[in-house]
C-alpha cells in the first residue's frame, strides 16, 4: 500500500502532501526533511527508488518537481513509478501542459484529482477517462455555484448602491 | 478543462503563495507563515463570514499545514464546513478534514453524523465526498456507525460510488477484521461487477483476504485466470489501456493474487501456466509499464508450483533486466533473481558479473538490493566473503535503520554458516564494535552462550582455545575509546567467566581491566553491574583455587562507591561480592562453580525442600497455606485478589490509594515471619532479566540463613505484589529457552564446519588465475568452470586477499577510466533543467575532449570536475548567446540552478537568463512556450507579478 505521497520542488519546498497512514504533524515534518535530504541529492542516473526506514520510496522528477510515493517492501516499484506517471498525465490533461505553478496555486485541485486516483493508499482507478469525467462533474457543480454566487453578490452590490 | 484560468483565490492568498515562493530561507518562510497564521486566527473567528471567504480561509489553512505548521486552531471550522448544504463548500470541508485529522482525533466524532447523512444523499457526488472521508477518518470505534450504509452503497447505481464503497469497506477490514468479517462475501460479488473500475478496486481487498487465508479462495482461481486472460486479450474498454498495454495495473494486481493462490498448489498452478506464459510473450519490454508487468510475472512464476517453460521465460526476462543500462531495471532484475534462485539456484551463476557490477555500483539503493540477494544465496562456501563485504558496507553508512538491519543479517549469517569459531568471534566483534547499540540484546546473549557452550560437544580443547582467543581479543579491544554498551556487557561477562581460566592472565590484571571498564563507563549501570559480577566470579575462582585474594585499591574504592549506589541492583551485587569474599573456599565453590554457566539449574517449583520447615511451623500453631484456587470462599480476599489481577494485566500506574492490608495480613501470615517483612526483596525487573544461572544461584544461596524466610515471602508477594515481579518464574523460563536454542545452534554450525574446509581450498586456487572481479564472483558463486573461460583482460594483478576488490579499478587502463567516466559526465545537463533532446545530440561531440582530459589529468577527480564544466558549457551551444559569450553562459548556469539566488541578481543577467531559457524551451517543445506565456500573463492579470522570469515554475512537467 502507499503510505504517503509527497510533491517537493527542487529547492525542497513542499507542494503537496497526502498521508494514507497516520503520521503526527511532527513526524510529517521530519519525514519531509529526511526524504528531501535523500532524494534531492541523488544523481540523475541512479535508481528511482530509495530505502527508507524499512519502506521504499519511489520518486520521479518532472521538470523541477519531485513526485514521491512511499510503499511497502514487497510492492512493485516499477508499478508505482507508473502510478506517479499516470497521476502526472492526468494532471497534464486537466491543467493542459501542467507546470509547477499550476500545482502551487491550485493545490486543492491536485488533491481532488489525487482523491479520485488513490484511495486508502491503493490505486482505485486506472482509467484516465473515468477520472477526468468525475472531476469534470465536480467542477461543473463548482461553476454553477460560482455563477450563482456572483449574480447574488451583484444584486446585493446594486441594491446597496 | 474548467481549470484553464484556475486561480480563483483572492489576491491575498496569491500574495502569500508568492512571498513564500520567494522566501530565501526556511526562517523567512516560517516568519511569513506565522504571520499568516495570526491573520487567519483573527479572521476565522469573526462572526458571519461569507461561505466563499471561509472556504478560502480553510484552503489557506491547508496550505499552512502542508508547510509543516500547526493549524489546529482551524480544524473545528473545517469540521463545520462539512455540515454545509452546498456541495461546493462541503467538498472543501471534507478535503480539509481528511488532510488535517488522523483517525484518532477527537473531532472525528463530530463528523460521523454528517457522514452518515451524506452517505444517504441523492447526489452521488456528495456520497463520493463522504466516502473519501470515510476511508481516511473512520476508526475502529466508529465503523459500526457507518458500516450498514457503506454496505448498502456497494450496490449503488453509480460505479464511482460502488468503487469508493469497496475501498472504504476494505479500509474497515484492515482496521478491524472482526467487525466486518460477516460481510466479506460482498467482495466476491463485486468481483463480477460490470464496471472494470469496480472490479479492479475489488482486487485490493481480495488480495488482502487471500494473503490471510488462501484456502477459502481457491475456488476463485478459475475466475481470476479468466479475468486476466480477458484483460490480456484487450477485452476491457480502451480507456484502461496505458501506454499501449491493456489495463496493466489490473494485470499486476491479478498476477499478485495468482502468485498467492498458486503457491505450493500444483493443481491451481496448472490453471495459470497458459495465461502467465501468454503475458510473458505479449509484454512490451521496451516500456516501463511492460517491465513492471514482466517483473510481476517473474514474481508469480517463482511463487507458484514450478513450471520449466515459465522458469525459462522468467530467467530470460531477468537477464534482460540485468543487462539493461537503466538502474531501475537492474534493481528489479536483482530483486527478481533473488526470488527465482529459491527455485533454480543455478541461474545465479550466469549473472555473477552483473551482480558484482551492481554490488560495486555507487548507487546505494542498488547496492543494498544486491546485499539482499547475497544474503539470500549465502552458503557455507561463500559466507566469509559476503559477511566481510556486508560489514565493510555497514561501517561505511550512517543510516541507523539500515545499519541495524544489515548488522542483524551479518549476525544471522555468521551464526548459521560460520566456518570456524575464530572467524565467528572476530566477525561478531566487528559487528558489535560498529553497530553494538543497534543490535538486539539477544544477539549478545547468543554470543555469550556460544562462547560458554563451545561448538563441539566433545572437543574440550577447541572450546578452551575459543575462549582464550575471545579473552585475548577482548582485552585488546578494551583499549578502544568508546565501545557500545552491549558489547561491553559481553566483554565483562567473558572476562569474568574465562579471564583467568587458562592461566595466561593474572587475576589482578583482569580485575584491573574490569575496574577500568566500570570507571570509564560510569553512567551505564548495566555495564557496571556486569563488571561487578565478573569481579565476583574472578575472586570466587581465586578463592576456590586456594589463592589469597587481595583486592586492588581501585577495586576497593569502586566497591565502596557501589555499596552506596542509588541503583539497588548495583548495591546488591556489591554486597554479594563482599559476602562471597568473606566465605571459605568450600562454600565459594558451591556458590560459584567454575565454568558452570551452561549447567542446567533445576527449579523445584513445589518447593518440596521446605516441607520440614512448614511441618515445624504448623506444629507450632501456624495456619496452613491455602492454594489460590481453594480460597474463593473467603470473600474479602478474593475480592482483593481479583483487583490485583486486574492491575497486573493492565500494567498501568495505580492512582487509587492502597487498601489497608491489616486484617488480611493478620489472618494469613504466621507471626513468626511477620518480623521479616521489611526484608522483602522486590527485585527490580532489570535484575531478573539479566541474571544468569550462576548469579541467581549465588544470590539465592549466599545468604543461606534467610533463604527460607525469603521464599516464604515470595509466595506472599506473589499474591500481594505484581505478578511480573516474581523471580522464580522468570528464571526458569530463561533456562529452558537457553537449552532449546543451544541445541539448534550447535547443529547448524557443525554441519557447516566440515563442508567449508574442502571448498575453501579449491577457491583459493582459482583466485590466483582470474582478475579481481572474477575472483569475487568465484568466491560468491562457488566458482564454476565458466569463470575460467571468461576472457581475461590481460592485466596481471598483484595478489591480494579476496576482499580487497574495491581497489581493482586502479590497474585498469586510462581508456577504461575514460569510458567509465562517460556515464557521470552526461548527467550535468539534466541538472540544468534543459530540454533533453538537445543535450543528447550534443553530448557525443564532447567525448574526445573528455577522454583527452581524462588521460592528461593525473587525479581522476579533477578530470571529472573539468569535464563537468566543459559539458556544461557545451550544452549551451544550441542557444546563440551562450555560444558566443562565455560569461553570460556561466551566469545563466547559476541562474537556472537556483531560482532564488537568480532573483537577487542584477536585472541585466535576468534578461539574459530569461531569454536563453525561452529559446531552449522553444526548441524542445512547441506549445510549451505559448502555454507558459499565457499562464504568465494570467498571473500578471491576477496582480501577482513574478518579480523575474521564473522559468522552472512554468516548465511543462511532462516536457
Amino acid at each position: 500500500m502507499i503510505h504517503f505521497v509527497l510533491l517537493i520542488s527542487r529547492q525542497g519546498k513542499v507542494r503537496l502532501t497526502k498521508w494514507y497512514s497516520p503520521y503526527s504533524q511532527k513526524e510529517r515534518t521530519k519525514v519531509i526533511r529526511e526524504l528531501s535530504g535523500v532524494i534531492l541529492t541523488r544523481g540523475p542516473k541512479l535508481c528511482n527508488f530509495v530505502d527508507w526506514r524499512g519502506f521504499k520510496v519511489v520518486y520521479k522528477r518532472y521538470a523541477s518537481l519531485y513526485f514521491c510515493m512511499c510503499i511497502d517492501q514487497d510492492d512493485n516499484e516499477l508499478e508505482v513509478l507508473e502510478i506517479i506517471h499516470h497521476f502526472v498525465e492526468i494532471l497534464d490533461r486537466y491543467f493542459g501542459s501542467v507546470c509547477e505553478l499550476d500545482l502551487i496555486f491550485n493545490f486543492h485541485k491536485a488533491y481532488y484529482i489525487l482523491d479520485e486516483l488513490l484511495l486508502a493508499g491503493e490505486l482505485q482507478e486506472s482509467s484516465k477517462k473515468t477520472i477526468a469525467r468525475l472531476i469534470a462533474a465536480q467542477d461543473s457543480l463548482v461553476e454553477t455555484a460560482k455563477e450563482q454566487a456572483s449574480s447574488i453578490s451583484n444584486i446585493i452590490a446594486q441594491a446597496t448602491k | 478543462m474548467g481549470s484553464q484560468g484556475g486561480f480563483y483565490q483572492s489576491k491575498e492568498f496569491l500574495d502569500l503563495v508568492k512571498s513564500i515562493g520567494e522566501a530565501r530561507s526556511k526562517a523567512e518562510e516560517d516568519r511569513i507563515v506565522l504571520g499568516e497564521i495570526d491573520t487567519l486566527k483573527r479572521r476565522i473567528s469573526e462572526p458571519d463570514i461569507p461561505k466563499r471567504k471561509m472556504k478560502e480561509y480553510i484552503i489557506r489553512l491547508v496550505y499552512v499545514e502542508m508547510l509543516g505548521h500547526d493549524a489546529s486552531f482551524g480544524y473545528i471550522h473545517a469540521v463545520k464546513m462539512t455540515h454545509d448544504d452546498s456541495l461546493l463548500v462541503k467538498r472543501t470541508g471534507y478535503l480539509a478534514v481528511t488532510l488535517f485529522l488522523n483517525e484518532d482525533h477527537d473531532l472525528i466524532i463530530l463528523i460521523v453524523n454528517t457522514i452518515q447523512k451524506d452517505l444517504k444523499s441523492d447526489n452521488y457526488l456528495v456520497v463520493c465526498a463522504a466516502l473519501n472521508a470515510v476511508c481516511k477518518l473512520i476508526n475502529e470505534e466508529t465503523i459500526p456507525a457507518v458500516l450498514p450504509q457503506v454496505v448498502e452503497l456497494l450496490a449503488h447505481p453509480k460505479e464511482a460510488v460502488r468503487k469508493k464503497a469497496i475501498m472504504g469497506f476494505h479500509r474497515f477490514y484492515q482496521k478491524s477484521p472482526s467487525s466486518v468479517s460477516h460481510l466479506v462475501s460482498n467482495f466476491r460479488k463485486r468481483l463480477c461487477d460490470n464496471d472494470p473500475g469496480v472490479m479492479g478496486a475489488t482486487l485490493c481487498p481480495l488480495f488482502d483476504l487471500i494473503t490471510i487465508d488462501v484456502n477459502s479462495y481457491k475456488d476463485l482461481v478459475i475466475s481470476f485466470v479468466s479475468i486476466l486472460k480477458q484483460v490480456a486479450e484487450r477485452r476491457l474498454p480502451k480507456a484502461y489501456d496505458y501506454h499501449q498495454m491493456p489495463a496493466p495495473f489490473i494485470q499486476i494486481k491479478l498476477l499478485k493474487i495468482l502468485a498467492l493462490l498458486g503457491s505450493g498448489d500444483k493443481q491451481a498452478s496448472e490453471n495459470m501456466y497458459t495465461v502467465v506464459g501468454d503475458i510473458f510473450r505479449k509484454c512490451d519490454s521496451s516500456s516501463n509499464i511492460g517491465n513492471a508487468v514482466l517483473y510481476e510475472c517473474i514474481c508469480c512464476v517463482s511463487s507458484i508450483y514450478p513450471n520449466p517453460k515459465l522458469l525459462e521465460s522468467a530467467a530470460d526476462a531477468i537477464s534482460r533486466f540485468l543487462k539493461s543500462d537503466s538502474h531501475n531495471l537492474r534493481y528489479m532484475g536483482i530483486d527478481a533473481l533473488g526470488r527465482l534462485i529459491k527455485i533454480s539456484p543455478e541461474i545465479a551463476e550466469q549473472h555473477q558479473l552483473a551482480v558484482i557490477d551492481c554490488l560495486e555500483d555507487p548507487d546505494d539503493t542498488l547496492k543494498r538490493k544486491t546485499f539482499e540477494l547475497l544474503y539470500k544465496m549465502t552458503k557455507p562456501t561463500n559466507v566469509e566473503v559476503i559477511v566481510d563485504r556486508m560489514i565493510d558496507y555497514m561501517i561505511s553508512i550512517n543510516d541507523n535503520h539500515y545499519k541495524t538491519e544489515i548488522a542483524s543479517r551479518c549476525v544471522e549469517l555468521a551464526e548459521q554458516f560460520a566456518p570456524s569459531n575464530q572467524w565467528f568471534i572476530q566477525t561478531m566483534n566487528k559487528v558489535f564494535e560498529h553497530a553494538g547499540d543497534l543490535v538486539n540484546i539477544k544477539v549478545a546473549h547468543n554470543l555469550m552462550r556460544l562462547i560458554a557452550e563451545g561448538f563441539g560437544e566433545d572437543d574440550d580443547t577447541a572450546d578452551s582455545q575459543l575462549r582464550s582467543s575471545a579473552v585475548d581479543s577482548y582485552l585488546h579491544i578494551l583499549s578502544e575509546p568508546k565501545l557500545p554498551s552491549v558489547f561491553l556487557q559481553v566483554i565483562c561477562w567473558v572476562l569474568g567467566e574465562y579471564g583467568t581460566a587458562d592461566g595466561k592472565y593474572s587475576a589482578s590484571f583482569i580485575t584491573g581491566k574490569l575496574c577500568d571498564v566500570a570507571e570509564a563507563y560510569s553512567n551505564d549501570d548495566t555495564v557496571k553491574a556486569y563488571a561487578v559480577t565478573a569481579l565476583m566470579k574472578i575472586y570466587a575462582f581465586e578463592i576456590t583455587a586456594g589463592r589469597k585474594v587481595d583486592m586492588l585499591p581501585e577495586c576497593q574504592s569502586l566497591m565502596e562507591e557501589f555499596l552506596a549506589s542509588h541503583s539497588t541492583d548495583l548495591q546488591q551485587r556489591a554486597y554479594e561480592l563482599q559476602a562471597v569474599i568473606g566465605l571459605d573456599a568450600h562454600a565459594v565453590e558451591s556458590i560459584m562453580p567454575s565454568d558452570a554457566s551452561c549447567e542446567d539449574i533445576e527449579v523445584d517449583k513445589a518447593l518440596s525442600f521446605l516441607n520440614d520447615y512448614i511441618q515445624d511451623s504448623i506444629e507450632k500453631g501456624a495456619q496452613p497455606y491455602i492454594p489460590e484456587s481453594e480460597r474463593s470462599g473467603m470473600l474479602n480476599i478474593s475480592k482483593f485478589r481479583n483487583q490485583d489481577h486486574h492491575e497486573a494485566s493492565s500494567h498501568g500506574l495505580r492512582f487509587e490509594a492502597y487498601e489497608l492490608p491489616k486484617q488480611t495480613v493478620q489472618s494469613r501470615i504466621p507471626p513468626a515471619s511477620l518480623a521479616s517483612t521489611e526484608l522483602v526483596p522486590v527485585p527490580e525487573p532489570m535484575y531478573v532479566s539479566e541474571s544468569y544461572p550462576t548469579t541467581t544461584v549465588s544470590s539465592a544461596s549466599s545468604d543461606a540463613g534467610s533463604t527460607e524466610l525469603k521464599l516464604r515471602l515470595d509466595g506472599v508477594q506473589k499474591k500481594w505484589g505484581r505478578q511480573t515481579h516474581s523471580p522464580a518464574t522468570s528464571t526458569s523460563s530463561t533456562t529452558s529457552q537457553k537449552t532449546v536454542n543451544g541445541i539448534t545452534q550447535v547443529d547448524g554450525s557443525n554441519t557447516s564446519n566440515s563442508r567449508t574446509r574442502e571448498t575453501y581450498e579449491s577457491r583459493k586456487q582459482q583466485v590466483e588465475i582470474t582478475p579481481e572481479k572474477q575472483k569475487l564472483a568465484a568466491s560468491l558463486f562457488g566458482g564454476s568452470s565458466k569463470t575460467e573461460k571468461k576472457p581475461a583482460t590481460g592485466h596481471k594483478i598483484s595478489k591480494s586477499s579476496s576482499y580487497m576488490v574495491e581497489k581493482s579499478h586502479v590497474p585498469k587502463s586510462s581508456m577504461e577510466i575514460a569510458s567509465e567516466k562517460k556515464a557521470p559526465i552526461q548527467q550535468p545537463p539534466d541538472l540544468l533543467d534543459f530540454g533533453e533532446p538537445t543535450v543528447q545530440s550534443n553530448a557525443p561531440s564532447v567525448d574526445p575532449f573528455k577522454e583527452l582530459e581524462g588521460l592528461l589529468e593525473p587525479t581522476t577527480e579533477v578530470a571529472s570536475a573539468k569535464n563537468h564544466s566543459s559539458t556544461a558549457a557545451a550544452t549551451k551551444s544550441p542557444d546563440i548567446m551562450g555560444l558566443y559569450t562565455e560569461t553570460p553562459a556561466g551566469i545563466h548556469n547559476k541562474d537556472d540552478g537556483d531560482i532564488l539566488s537568480g532573483l537577487s541578481n542584477p536585472p541585466g543577467t535576468h534578461m539574459l537568463g530569461g531569454t536563453t531559457r525561452t529559446q531552449v524551451a522553444q526548441s524542445s517543445k512547441g506549445p510549451n512556450l505559448k502555454d507558459s506565456l499565457q499562464k504568465d500573463a494570467l498571473v500578471r492579470q491576477m496582480g501577482v507579478t513574478p518579480s523575474s522570469p521564473n522559468p522552472i515554475l512554468f516548465k511543462d512537467l511532462l516536457g
